[in-house]
């Protein structure tokens, strides 16, 4: 069997990638690619823990089926912001979108 | 290596692999391609971990709804596809660096906890016992219905935002 450590530690490289991609891209789409991969790392790390520590409650199941609900809706709400913002500005670039920068 | 672990680092070096070329592909279309792929592993890798159900419904949202949300926007900002530029800002060394620096913190301490395992299997009505828990009062009930009016929240405040103002 895989120790729990294994899938850990795959998930904390998938959150840190995603850390790298949030922190690095110059593209809004592509920074909320990255945040996916996050909470995807989170996901993977909460159904871990479900499964060697307590698999017959089903809290952590729970708790990854809310996550994906939440980044369902903050996919929506973030591309349609992305989608006015370029039609506004003609750009996705952030280091563009500097309007409220003094 | 059994054979379980062997289909776990596949799954896992699809997932990392994937997830790596997402953030660093130059085309945003090949990255939201790459982004599929990584998301199927983390699928694949949630089978493993016999979360069937959670599986099936990181392909029907993620891959199925999330990734073409996420296309169609690449599309609509087409502008920016057809002239990347660079991809990457001016900070992205000092982001590597964090990030890199978050994982080589990270790595130690979860290699080396004692993480207490259990034996026991999982439950054969595992997916009949998380549908009652969601709408039953003394667990889920009050978050699913939450979540509920978010995603409606969601849903009209992307429809309001994104629509053609005249």
């Amino acid at each position: 069997m895989v120790p729990l450590s294994w899938y850990l530690l795959v998930a904390a490289a998938l959150f840190c990638i995603g850390v790298y991609g949030v922190l690095a891209r110059r593209n809004a789409i592509a920074i909320l690619m990255a945040i996916e991969l996050m909470l995807n790392a989170v996901n993977l790390s909460l159904v871990a823990f479900w499964r060697y520590l307590h698999p017959a409650v089903t809290t952590g199941q729970a708790f990854a089926l809310f996550v994906l609900v939440v980044a369902a809706a903050e996919a929506a709400a973030g591309l349609a912001l992305i989608i006015s913002i370029y039609r506004n500005r003609e750009t996705v670039d952030v280091e563009n979108i500097d309007l409220l920068k003094g | 290596m059994t054979l379980i672990q062997a289909v776990f680092a596949l799954l896992a070096i699809l997932t990392l692999g994937a997830g790596l070329l997402t953030v660093l592909s130059r085309h945003l279309f090949h990255a939201v391609l790459y982004l599929i792929l990584s998301l199927l592993g983390v699928a694949g890798l949630f089978v493993l971990l016999e979360a069937e159900f959670l599986a099936g419904v990181q392909v029907l949202i993620y891959i199925g709804a999330i990734s073409i949300l996420i296309i169609f926007a690449v599309m609509l900002t087409r502008g920016m596809a057809r002239n990347p530029g660079p991809p990457l800002n001016n900070q992205s060394l000092a982001a590597a660096v964090i990030a890199g620096l978050f994982f080589v913190l990270l790595a130690p301490v979860i290699a080396g906890f004692p993480w207490p395992q259990t034996t026991q299997g999982v439950p054969a009505d595992t997916i009949e016992a998380l549908g009652r828990s969601l709408v039953d009062p003394n667990q889920f009930a009050l978050p699913f219905e939450l979540a509920s009016v978010m995603i409606l929240a969601a849903l009209i405040g992307a429809i309001f935002i994104a629509r053609e103002k005249r």
